[in-house]
């Protein structure tokens, strides 16, 4: 009847636990983080080849096909080799248990095979490059044009997505198990941290979206293979079918990118302005939402797709109405801001960097789900603003936040916050410069997906790229910053910040069944600025103090 | 709330949205303007940029006025007044962007409805109505003439557009033309029905304001009206494979009488070669 | 000292609750169904998209033979019944007769698959004739793998009810549990897949 638990098997301890099958979930927490990091700098160079090739009008420094190749892999490992896997399966692993009062996921082996899934398909992914040459048909893959690419590597691409997705479907369930199923006796559903509702919302849209797509690829690598006419006119198929399944997971997929992160960010604002989340419960309510109009807002992908009229007009409205429930999580963060003890450090710059920046690309986002102004836009370098403003703006700021915010939970030291800040200035100043040109680009006529382009963007073109130089440029200081904080950095202590969410009740980093003790029962995650908490903090060891609120 | 506040924050507002629609209304960040759907568009996109920049400056503003004033002085220590919620400012934010988004979306559909997207695609006097007829006809913008009352506008001059790796072709069934460079008449409604003999390409005229997909198998049909001469890219816009970035063509806008000439011009020789 | 016999009682709970991981797993699979129905839904969408827009040429329709699919029908619907009866004679304790109910089940199971390689052999049609073949042999093939794999997963139900130190009693249902959801699931979705394809 039992599960295997971490301490029933035995693991394996030290370095090595980091590269076995652990069924840790903080180990696979991290497991998820590194390698998605990793992903991440391999993504990052190829988005440089990309800047590099667009500093000069003609295609010269890579060739037409490379260049789709590039921009293919960019984009795939980008989604779904490190947002995707960072903001769900690396925080995700490592807080929810904390957060629900448990001693591991639900499944822990599920969870381990979730992740062991990735390094491999991401390996495939970024070898077929080499070898066959990878997918060039953009990471939307439309067919006809991903039917009469190469088929190697659009098949080495169809299947590396199928086993993120199904490493995505594994996680999704686990957390929904975990969240639902595995809480702490006494721990109601209301109080759990803000973090926990996110991570529930993404796993109901992983569950119901993600095997579409699968479905859908599947499809598409028999259309490939077989030579069914699926999605393939000359055979009487239907390519707009096809979009529409794509988007149906593909739109839903950008929420699973950006709904964690506002989790995240939910955690860490409280913490560093020492006042509780302002309006949990309406937190609550936009998040389901958000799902909800997520799962109804697909084909405004598709305004140019010759889809009738009324279906444009649908999709305009639902669209726009997802600004309200995403606006009520904004307001309520500036209100959480509002009246603080804010400590300015490097955690709460890149949460505020955040929220600069998505405000902006969400703003965009709601121009571009107007019809009319769509049009003009779709398929240009407006969108590629757009959605960099959020998932590089948003996603990405939050993970760095995070890191900075969890760093000394993970390894028990702290990170330089002056290197910290550093990090920070550069990284907001390289990404607006590489990324606010782009609109105009867009508006006045670049197409996206292109090596060439008319001489009169060459500026423009390249004052974006110095913009991503500043931005690679800026990934060192927090290399090195996470490298040498882990041997010399100050010693953090338990609850360096004096947070009040559970993880931080146990010793950095904390044991493998993550308390010594007895699961602490935390009611009030957010209850700063209360007396009995103020009391709670000054004494960091309180484990038997919240014992007592049994 | 004490009463100089209230009014500080009335006059901050004030100053907010006034130069959200200052600046909404005074940029320039849109290419030239020759169709009869674009000024309509820009009008749109001044309408978007002001509340974008309204909501931007505020919100940009509230996080560093709060990082400014709330921030940990030296000697501070504590924590933040212990606010749980505010449920009638809640209220507020979430009733005013619902305001502003129904009406953006109704907008929208107003200025829709004027680009001619609400019509339906039938029309008459189309040379290709059987092609039509015969396969679902998908969308696309349909009438383009905004004022469509004056005679010469009714009927719309019919033009073929068949796109593939790496080119457009343009089909004048009147006069069996085949171009690779589309000429128009300036103040003509003209009505493409295009489709694609590969893969999916698009048919973008920046200075338009108009796209529409390209889609083998299923024919689309643009409309426009092209109201300045002069000459402007036709840019395929839909990843269509390694030329996608060199897939370019042009739309020649002539008065009439050098379109008549083009038109003659060409129309015979295909005669006599035909 | 009250709070140290509090802590002991919570650790203890929480070590209860900790191991006490079965009921999870099959809301766990419970939760991959509802993942799998999706990938369906997808199928039955495009389906359904395909038979609306794209309209066939005349000699690509094609009148499908019902008395086939409708044996299969009555013989998926009768094999959630006798998987049903297994489950009960399980929770009895009586093994022997869970076995005869899971053998029928796993016949029933075959049975359909060879009426359904019967209906493909015999079909005026093949994968790659045009839209509408490919989408039915790719509904019916993939529900055809489902069904596979269930026949299968109730083989090895079946044999370990069976051995004599057998890992499945009625202490320990839980593979017999999944499989029967699992396979009224399969079940429920062939009913769907028989209303849109042959009925509709
Ligand atoms: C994490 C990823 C992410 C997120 C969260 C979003 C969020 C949104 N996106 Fe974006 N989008 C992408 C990633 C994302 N997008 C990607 C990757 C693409 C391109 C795909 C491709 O083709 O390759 C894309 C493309 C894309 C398109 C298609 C463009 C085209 O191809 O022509 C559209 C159109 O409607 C759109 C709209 C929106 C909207 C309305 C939101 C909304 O959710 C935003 C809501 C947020 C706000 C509005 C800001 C905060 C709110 C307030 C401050 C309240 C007040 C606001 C108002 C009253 C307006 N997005
Ligand atoms: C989801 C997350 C994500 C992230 C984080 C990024 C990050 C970046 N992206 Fe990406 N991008 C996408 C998702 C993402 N992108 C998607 C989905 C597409 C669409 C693909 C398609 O059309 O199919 C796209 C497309 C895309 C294009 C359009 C290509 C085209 O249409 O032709 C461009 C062009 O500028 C671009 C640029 C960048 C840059 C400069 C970064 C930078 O932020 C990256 C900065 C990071 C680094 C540079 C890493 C640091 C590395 C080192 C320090 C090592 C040394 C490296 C160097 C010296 C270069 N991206
Ligand atoms: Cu044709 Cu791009
Ligand atoms: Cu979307």
């Amino acid at each position: 009847m039992t599960i295997a638990t971490p301490s029933e098997s035995l693991q394996p301890s030290g370095w090595a636990k980091y590269f076995s099958f652990s069924l840790d979930h903080k180990v696979i927490g991290l497991q998820y983080l590194v390698c998605g990091f990793i992903f991440y700098l391999i993504g990052g160079i190829l988005a440089g080849a990309i800047r590099i090739e667009l500093t000069s009008p003609i295609s010269d420094f890579l060739t037409r096909n490379v260049y789709n190749q590039v921009l293919t892999l960019h984009g795939t490992i980008m989604i779904f080799l490190w947002i995707v896997p960072v903001v769900n399966g690396a925080f995700g692993n490592y807080l929810i248990p904390f957060y629900v009062g448990a001693r591991d996921m639900a499944f822990p082996r599920l969870n381990a095979v979730a992740f062991w899934l990735i390094p491999p398909a991401g390996l495939m992914l970024i070898t077929s490059y080499f070898i066959t040459g990878a997918a060039e048909s953009g990471w939307t893959a439309y067919p006809p044009l991903s039917i009469t690419t190469p088929a190697a590597g659009q098949l080495i691409w169809i299947v590396s997505v199928l086993l993120l997705g199904g490493s995505s479907i594994f996680g999704g369930i686990n957390f929904i198990a975990t969240i639902l199923k595995l809480r702490r006796p006494g721990l109601k559903l209301m109080q759990l941290p803000m973090y926990c509702w996110a991570m529930l919302g993404t796993s109901i849209l992983v569950v119901l979206s993600t095997p579409v797509l699968a479905g859908t690829l599947i499809l598409l690598s028999f259309d490939i293979v077989a030579h069914t006419g699926f999605f393939n006119p000359a055979l009487g198929g239907n390519v707009v079918v096809y979009q529409h399944l794509f988007w149906f997971y593909s739109h839903p997929a950008v929420y699973i990118m950006v709904l964690p992160a506002f989790g995240l960010v939910s955690e860490i604002l409280p913490v560093h302005s020492r006042k509780p989340l302002f309006g949990y419960t309406t937190m609550v309510y936009s998040i389901m939402a958000i799902v909800v109009l997520g799962l109804l807002v697909w084909a405004h992908h598709m305004f140019t797709s010759g889809t009738p009229p009324w279906m444009r007009l649908f999709f305009t409205i639902a669209t726009s109405f997802i600004a309200v429930p995403t606006g009520i999580k904004f307001f309520n963060w500036v209100a959480t801001l509002w009246g603080g003890r804010i400590s300015i450090n490097s955690a709460i710059l890149f949460s505020c960097g955040f929220i600069v920046n998505f405000v902006l690309g969400g703003i965009t986002g709601v121009a571009l789900a107007q019809v009319p102004f769509d049009i003009h836009v779709h398929d240009t370098y407006f969108v590629v603003a757009h959605f960099h403003y959020i998932v590089y703006g948003g996603s990405v700021f939050v993970i760095f936040s995070s890191i900075y915010h969890w760093y000394p939970k993970f390894t028990g030291r702290m990170l330089n916050e002056d290197l910290g800040r550093f990090h920070f200035l550069i990284t907001f100043i390289g990404f607006n410069l590489c990324f606010a040109p782009q609109h105009w680009l867009g508006l006045n006529g670049m197409p996206r997906r292109v090596a060439e382009y008319d001489p009169q963007f060459e500026f423009v073109n390249q004052l974006s790229s110095v913009g991503a130089l500043l931005m690679a440029l800026s990934t060192l200081p927090f290399l090195w910053n996470i490298f040498q904080s882990f041997f010399i950095g100050r010693i953090a202590g338990d609850n360096p910040w004096h947070a009040l969410t559970p993880e931080w009740l146990t010793t950095s980093p904390p044991p493998v069944e993550n308390w010594k003790g007895p699961a602490p029962l935390v009611t009030a995650p957010y209850g700063y600025g209360a007396v009995t908490n103020t009391e709670a903090i000054k004494s960091t060891e309180i484990k038997n103090d919240l014992e007592e609120n049994n | 709330m004490p009463i100089t506040s209230a009014i500080i924050i009335f006059a901050l507002t004030l100053i907010l949205v006034l130069g959200g629609l200052w600046v909404g209304q005074n940029v320039d960040l849109l290419p030239l303007s020759a169709s009869e759907n674009a000024p309509v568009y820009d009008e749109l996109f001044k309408v978007l940029f002001s509340i974008g920049t309204i909501l931007f400056v505020g919100m940009v503003g509230l996080v560093i006025y709060s990082l400014i004033k709330f921030r940990t002085k030296p000697g501070q220590s504590g924590d933040g007044i212990p606010l749980e919620g505010n449920l009638s400012l809640e209220i507020l934010w979430t009733a005013v962007p619902a305001v502003v988004v129904l009406f953006v979306g109704l907008y929208s559909y107003d200025i829709y409805d004027r680009m001619g997207g609400m019509q339906s695609l039938s029309h008459e006097g189309h040379h290709s109505q059987e092609l039509i007829n015969e396969k679902r006809i998908w969308g696309g913008i349909s009438s383009g003439s905004v004022e469509s009352s004056s005679q010469e506008s009714i009927t719309s001059l019919p033009i073929e557009v068949t796109a593939m790796q790496f080119a457009f072709l343009f089909h004048y069934p009147e006069g069996d033309i085949i171009s690779g460079e589309l000429h128009v008449p300036v103040g003509k409604p003209i009505s493409l029905t295009m489709e694609s003999k590969d893969v999916i390409h698009a048919f973008w005229v920046p200075e338009f304001r108009l796209k529409q997909d390209v889609i083998p198998g299923q024919p689309t049909i643009l409309n426009f009206t092209p109201t300045k001469p002069g000459r402007y890219p036709i840019i395929c816009a839909e990843l269509c494979g390694p030329y996608h970035g060199g897939m370019r063509s042009t739309v020649v806008v002539e008065e009439l009488e050098g379109y008549k000439a083009w038109f003659k011009s060409n129309a015979k020789t295909e005669l006599i070669e035909s | 000292m009250t709070t140290t016999t509090s802590l002991e009682q919570t650790s203890q709970e929480q070590n209860e609750q900790h191991e006490a991981h079965g009921d999870y797993r099959l809301f766990g699979l419970g939760a991959f169904l509802i993942a799998d129905g999706m990938t369906f839904a997808g199928f039955f969408a495009a389906y359904l998209t395909f038979k609306a827009v794209n309209p066939l040429l005349p000699d690509s329709i094609y009148e499908l033979e019902l008395p086939l699919p409708t044996l299969n029908t009555i013989l998926l619907l009768v094999s959630s019944a006798t998987f049903h009866k297994a489950g009960q004679a399980l929770r009895r304790d009586e093994a022997s007769l869970c076995q005869r109910w899971l053998i029928i089940t796993a016949s029933l199971g075959l049975a359909f698959l060879a009426s359904q390689m019967v209906e493909y052999f015999t079909l005026p049609f093949g994968l790659t004739d045009n839209l509408y073949a490919s989408t039915f042999y790719a509904l019916t093939g993939f529900h055809g793998l489902h069904v596979t794999l269930g026949a299968i997963m109730i083989l090895i139900v079946w044999w370990q009810v069976r051995s004599p130190n057998g890992r499945i009693t009625s202490q320990n249902q839980f593979p017999l549990e999944a499989a029967e959801l699992y396979w009224h699931f399969v079940d429920g979705i062939w009913v769907v897949l028989f209303v849109i394809l042959y009925l509709l």
